[in-house]
């Protein structure tokens, strides 16, 4: 085939395309797999049971703002990741932040505590639970990433899975948040964070299989 | 067309291609072919490969491009843009062909808009093959729209289809051959 025999086709009856169309999917896809893998959550493990009170209500918030974080900053690279030639090279490096800031809190929580009471804090009543239920609440939410990925053109296929990765397992913590009856800050820093992370490395290896074009 | 094209005269015909101009898009397109195509044979020549691949991954550049075209960002530059899809598919190329990254001297990296080339010669691809290999559906709508260069509404009363139904058939139409062009290497 000649090369201006393809260009041809190619511009022949060009259609117009709308800009933009790529982020909204990437909206539409966080909140549908997001709404799914909080659906799947009330019906495997349900949700919390115990009196809401005060220290629940807090706790929660502080899982959703570890969890939302890394979302935000994940699904606003996932869109730089999926267009060639944008690094989004700061932006990765700032998706470390949340990691250490709770890993910084989960620690000084410690200092402050008696070492009997470590173990409690650490282990809580259910991290067991928190280790199957993250990766699995994050099953649904990756698929829909790798979807909306592939009608883009990431150019770092083992980065972009790594953060698809990432996103999908934040938002499988985000879903288990509402089950999750541990309250101690070291409990989110080591297996909300290890799950998350793990996500992600699952996210990098399958990346160069999933995303190729 | 000798003289080397520049970022702003670039990026002007691609934002005129994305709106639907088909006049700048095919411009563009035959700009692009001479950058990538000087592009492909300096990154080939240190791997003793010919001016067939060279084609071969112009066309497959230019089909990438095509493709993808909605993920360019027009707040961007657009040299950045079509380097890292050459990039992209030069390694791609490399990977499927077994030819190790290590084997190339990446030292003197050339620029894509360094120079011009204007080669006549054809691939390896044969388009009525890879044509004969996809749905009949999209394989029509191809015809009648992107060869024969009819217009959709035509394309749409003659196979009896929708006008949207024949675009997404175009759309896929290419896709797939996108991908067989892909796997034929």
């Amino acid at each position: 085939m000649k090369t201006d025999q393809l260009i041809n086709m190619l511009s022949t009856n060009l259609e117009p395309v709308k800009s933009g169309q790529l982020g909204r999917t990437l909206v539409w896809a966080l909140v549908v797999s997001g709404a799914a893998a909080f659906c799947v959550m009330l019906t495997t493990v349900g949700l919390r049971t115990e009196a809401a009170g005060l220290s629940y209500l807090s706790f929660l918030a502080l899982k959703l703002l570890f969890t939302l974080s890394l979302i935000g900053m994940g699904a606003a690279l996932l869109t730089r990741l999926a267009r060639p030639g944008q690094g989004g090279r700061r932006l990765f490096t700032l998706i470390f932040l949340p990691f250490l800031v709770v890993g910084l809190a989960g620690a000084v929580a410690l200092v402050l505590e008696h070492p009997m009471a470590w173990g409690k804090m650490i282990l809580g009543m259910n991290w067991v639970t928190c280790l199957f239920c993250i990766p699995f609440f994050a099953v649904v939410p990756f698929v829909a990433l790798i979807w909306v990925l592939r009608k883009g053109a990431p150019t770092d296929l083992k980065r972009t899975g790594a953060i698809a990765g990432l996103v999908a397992g934040a938002l499988g913590a985000t879903a288990y948040a509402f089950h999750c009856p541990d309250d101690s800050i070291p409990f989110i820093a080591i297996w909300y964070g290890a799950m998350v992370a793990l996500c992600a490395l699952i996210g990098g290896l399958l990346g160069p299989r999933l995303l190729r074009w | 067309m000798d003289v080397k094209s520049s970022e702003p005269e670039l990026r002007a015909l691609m934002l005129s291609g994305l709106a639907g101009d088909a006049a700048a898009y095919r411009a563009l397109l035959e700009k692009l072919s001479g950058q990538l195509r000087a592009y492909f044979k300096g990154q080939l020549n240190r791997i003793n490969r010919g001016p067939v691949e060279a084609e071969d991954l112009v066309q497959e550049a230019l089909i990438a491009v095509h493709t993808r075209r909605h993920t360019y960002d027009s707040s961007q530059l657009f040299t950045p843009w079509v380097y890292a899809i050459a990039r992209y598919k030069f390694f791609d190329y490399l990977r499927r062909t077994k030819v190790s990254a290590k084997d190339i001297t990446i030292s003197d990296t050339e620029e894509m808009t360094a120079h011009d080339d204007h080669g006549h010669v054809e691939s390896s691809l044969d388009l009525e093959r890879l044509m004969a290999e996809i749905s009949p559906k999209a394989r029509q709508a191809i015809q009648y729209v992107k060869l024969d260069g009819l217009s959709v509404s035509e394309a749409a009363t003659r196979c009896g289809m929708s006008e949207s139904a024949v675009k997404v058939s175009v759309h896929r139409g290419i896709k797939a051959l996108a991908l067989l062009i892909r796997k034929e290497k």
